[in-house]
Parts: structure tokens; C-alpha cells; sequence
């Protein structure tokens, strides 16, 4: 099977700004990526997120949702709507701290790379292009099954501080999602819907 | 900042019906709310959307104010009893900040599959009465073992998820058959059985529309929630009432507190929902 970019478009949103999201395994350059992000170069502007971290495809999206909904409401909390996608991820109103939590480090092999086209020069074409020439790892496809592979359920959980949730680790080989998992999913919903309600 | 895009939802309420992407149908609107199936993140998982016009009535900042304390209200109830594995719709979404245009905030909840319990009863007492009125019995005559039995069980069941609730230290606030939905337990049992015949009572019971729900652990709070449903039973479904203590047993059983809260129910039966205010 062969994997690509792929470009969302997100139900409710303007139709302009579509979504571009790909994810990698076994990245060998993480360091260099996070690099760019500290220096802020405006050639890699993505949302780079530890995709250990993400449980299901409905999670990432549900954080870029929200991203781009603050984002069009003129509410961003961070520096960039691609900054703000990572922090959406977080359940807590700590900036640095969701970037720690959910953000690429210098050990990341797992990424989920997302794009927005905020601009009409962001296109598939020139993102995948320059992700290709920029991320050495291997393309997956971004589905709730290759996330199933990837994600650390225990931290996810941690991050989350659903520890007391019924114990869903149980990966079963038929890639059937038990119910466990699905709460702990919908409870990670929630608490990113909910994120900064005082 | 880009300022052209209209925001999520913002469209609903313009006059002017734009050609949107994304569907939108109506499906209740109450006196506080509309109600709206749509999709959410992917184009194939049907949401509920809940979107709180803004009441121009109002004194714009009161409105905004208690706009945005509902909708929060209502979402952190929700991702509480998801949190406890209560059988409620799970939050998706919600934006309680009431939009710069027009004062609307919006929650978008997970999808309940199946139809109120006000519907299935309805029919169940309608096909009673049919089977009354062929063999010339009297009102409550006609209820075979296995029909009793049935009504029975999904009383019991309701019990159950109530007391669920308010384990989780949750009161619903506006308790009704029409807030119960019986949701089948797998896709070919959902064919619905539109005849005469009596209806299926298969299902999980899964509570909705928070809309009036706060949270509370007082008996007092957890009693007339339950003494609410007795009414609602009682004027709605007159065939089934005398199965309500079905309810309380199944209430019963499902949390460590309950008795309590039944004795308190005893009172609030006495007195109604409002407590005396002389003394």
C-alpha cells in the first residue's frame, strides 16, 4: 500500500482551508526538524506532533479543529495557527508545556506532520513536495490502524489524567476498537473541546 | 488575520441560505435551543449539533453571559459522565464563546443511533389497546406475562442508567421519556418495526439533552430527578405507570447511595417538586 499526503477537509470549515496531514514512521531527523521550529523559519511552519501521542485519526483532527476554529475567531494563543494546532492537542492552558507533551523532540521516530493552507499558496502539491525533500522517514497512511501501531496508550492516558479510566491497553489483533479505548478516545475529545473553560 | 471566512455554524442563522458543503438538518428546536444532524471531522460520522441562538430580548451582555454559562454547563456535564462510562452522548466539540455576529454558541455531541423511549411506549400502549379493544377486555387486562415482562425490563434498565448518573454526581434536570433513547445493539436490530404489532424493547438506554443539568450528590437534588420521571411516566405512558417501580429498582441497584435518595423521594411525593418555602 502505498502512502501519500493527504488533504482533509473538515466538515463546517471554509473549504479554502483544507488540511494536509501526513505521518511517518521511523524519522531519522527529528532533531533538525525541531531545530527549524526553534528558529522559527517560516519554510517549516507545520504542526509537528509526537504521534505516539495521538490515539485515533478523530483525535488529530479533533485538535486541528479546534485549532482552526480559534484561529478564525480571532482567538490564537500561540505564535501560528500550526503552533495552536499542537497546543490544542493539550488539555491544560500551559503552552510550553503541551509543545513537551505532544510536540516533535529530539528523539521523535513517530510523526504526524499537519499543514493548513492559511494561504493560496499552500498547496498539496507544494507540501508534499517539500515534506519529501525534508522529512527522511516513512510514509504511513494515516488511519486509525497505523495509529493503533504507533500510539502509547499509558501516556497518552497520563498526558490526559484519565488514569482511572478502565484499562483498555489490550490491543486486540483484529484491529476491532474495545470499548476501553473508545472512552478513553471520547473522554480525549472532550478534554480537548473543553481546554481553557473556567 | 483573514476575516473573509465565515466561522463554523455562522451560516445557519444569516438570512440568506448560502449553498454549504456540509449538511445541516433540523431535527427539534425547543424554546432554548436547535437542534441539527450533521457530520463532525469526517463527512461520515453523523453528530448532533446543538446551537444556542442568542435571545434578542436580552440585554446584550446578560445574554452573552448566560449563553456562554450554559452551553458550559451543559458540555461539562456531558464530559463528566463520559468520563464515568455513563451512557450519554460524548462531547465532540463546543465553542462557548457566543459568536461576534450573532450571539450563538454551539456543542456538538456524538451521534445517538435508535429513537426516544417516549416513542417505543407509545406504540407498545397503542398496540394494547388495539388488543383490548379485538378481545373486549378492560384497560390493563390485555398484558400477557411476556408483554409485562418486557416493559419490565427496559424499566429496569432505565432505573439502572439513572442511577448511573447520579452516581457520577449528576442530576439531569428535565427527566422525560423523550430524554431516554433506546439505542439498538447492533445495525440490523435498528429496523424499525413500523406495524401493529408490539415494538421492540431491545436496546441501551442512553440519557440526553443536558441542557438543565448541574451537578449534585444531594439526595434531595437526586430525588426530585427521579420523582420528575415518575411524572412524566405518569402522564405520558398512563399504561405503564404502574411498572415505574420497576425504575426504583433498577435504581436501586446501581449505586451505593440510592437508598437514600429513594427515602427522600418518598417526601418529595408528598410535597411535590418545589420545596416548601414556609418555615
Amino acid at each position: 500500500m502505498s502512502a501519500s499526503l493527504e488533504t482533509i477537509h473538515l466538515p463546517h470549515l471554509p473549504s479554502s482551508l483544507e488540511v494536509h496531514a501526513a505521518l511517518y514512521k521511523d524519522v531519522q531527523n527529528a532533531a533538525s526538524l525541531r531545530q527549524q521550529l526553534l528558529s522559527a523559519n517560516s519554510n517549516f511552519e507545520y504542526a509537528f506532533i509526537d504521534a505516539s501521542m495521538v490515539i485515533s485519526r478523530a483525535h488529530a483532527l479533533s485538535a486541528v479543529f479546534r485549532a482552526v476554529n480559534d484561529y478564525l475567531n480571532e482567538r490564537l494563543k500561540s505564535r501560528n495557527i500550526h503552533s495552536e494546532i499542537v497546543f490544542s492537542f493539550s488539555p491544560t492552558n500551559n503552552i510550553a508545556d503541551s509543545f513537551r507533551k505532544f510536540g516533535i523532540s529530539d528523539t521523535t521516530c513517530n510523526l504526524l506532520v499537519v499543514k493548513v493552507s492559511v494561504t493560496p499558496d499552500i498547496t498539496h502539491d507544494s507540501v508534499a513536495a517539500h515534506l519529501a525533500q525534508n522529512v527522511q522517514g516513512t510514509l504511513l497512511p494515516f488511519d486509525d490502524e497505523a495509529l493503533a501501531g504507533i500510539s502509547d496508550v499509558a501516556k497518552i492516558k497520563r498526558a490526559y489524567k484519565l488514569g482511572s479510566l478502565p484499562s483498555a491497553c489490550s490491543k486486540q489483533a483484529n484491529g476491532a476498537p474495545d470499548e476501553g479505548k473508545r472512552q478513553l478516545e471520547l473522554s480525549v475529545l472532550g478534554a480537548i473541546a473543553l481546554r481553557g473553560a473556567t | 488575520m483573514p476575516t473573509a471566512h465565515p466561522p463554523p455554524f455562522s451560516t445557519i442563522l444569516s438570512s440568506t441560505p448560502q449553498p454549504s458543503p456540509t449538511d445541516l438538518t433540523p431535527i427539534y428546536q425547543g424554546a432554548e435551543a436547535h437542534l441539527y444532524r450533521t457530520t463532525f471531522l469526517s463527512s461520515t460520522t453523523p453528530a448532533a449539533l446543538k446551537i444556542r441562538p442568542s435571545k434578542p430580548y436580552r440585554h446584550p451582555i446578560l445574554d452573552r453571559r448566560l449563553t456562554r454559562a450554559r452551553i458550559l454547563q451543559e458540555a461539562r456535564c456531558l464530559q463528566k459522565l463520559v468520563k464515568e462510562g455513563v451512557s450519554v452522548p460524548a462531547l465532540l466539540g463546543v465553542d462557548w464563546e457566543p459568536n461576534a455576529d450573532n450571539g450563538s454558541s454551539w456543542l456538538v455531541m456524538e451521534w445517538v443511533e435508535g429513537g426516544p423511549v417516549r416513542v417505543q411506549l407509545e406504540r407498545w400502549e397503542r398496540y394494547l389497546k388495539g388488543v383490548e379493544r379485538e378481545r373486549g377486555l378492560a384497560m390493563g387486562e390485555g398484558i400477557e406475562k411476556s408483554e409485562e415482562e418486557k416493559v419490565r425490563g427496559l424499566m429496569r434498565r432505565i432505573g439502572g442508567a439513572v442511577g448511573g448518573l447520579h452516581r457520577a454526581g449528576v442530576i439531569h434536570g428535565d427527566l422525560t421519556t423523550s430524554n431516554l433513547m433506546l439505542r439498538p445493539k447492533s445495525a440490523e436490530a435498528a429496523v424499525d418495526e413500523e406495524g401493529e404489532g408490539s415494538p421492540s424493547m431491545e436496546g441501551d438506554i442512553v440519557m440526553i439533552d443536558f441542557g438543565l443539568a448541574m451537578q449534585s450528590a444531594q439526595d434531595e437534588d437526586r430525588a426530585v430527578d427521579l420523582y420528575v420521571l415518575e411524572r412524566a411516566f405518569g402522564s405520558s405512558h398512563p399504561r405503564t405507570e404502574r411498572f415505574f417501580e420497576e425504575v426504583l429498582v433498577g435504581y436501586k441497584e446501581s449505586y451505593k447511595g440510592s437508598v437514600s435518595a429513594l427515602k427522600r423521594l418518598e417526601d418529595v411525593r408528598m410535597r411535590g417538586r418545589k420545596r416548601s418555602m414556609i418555615g
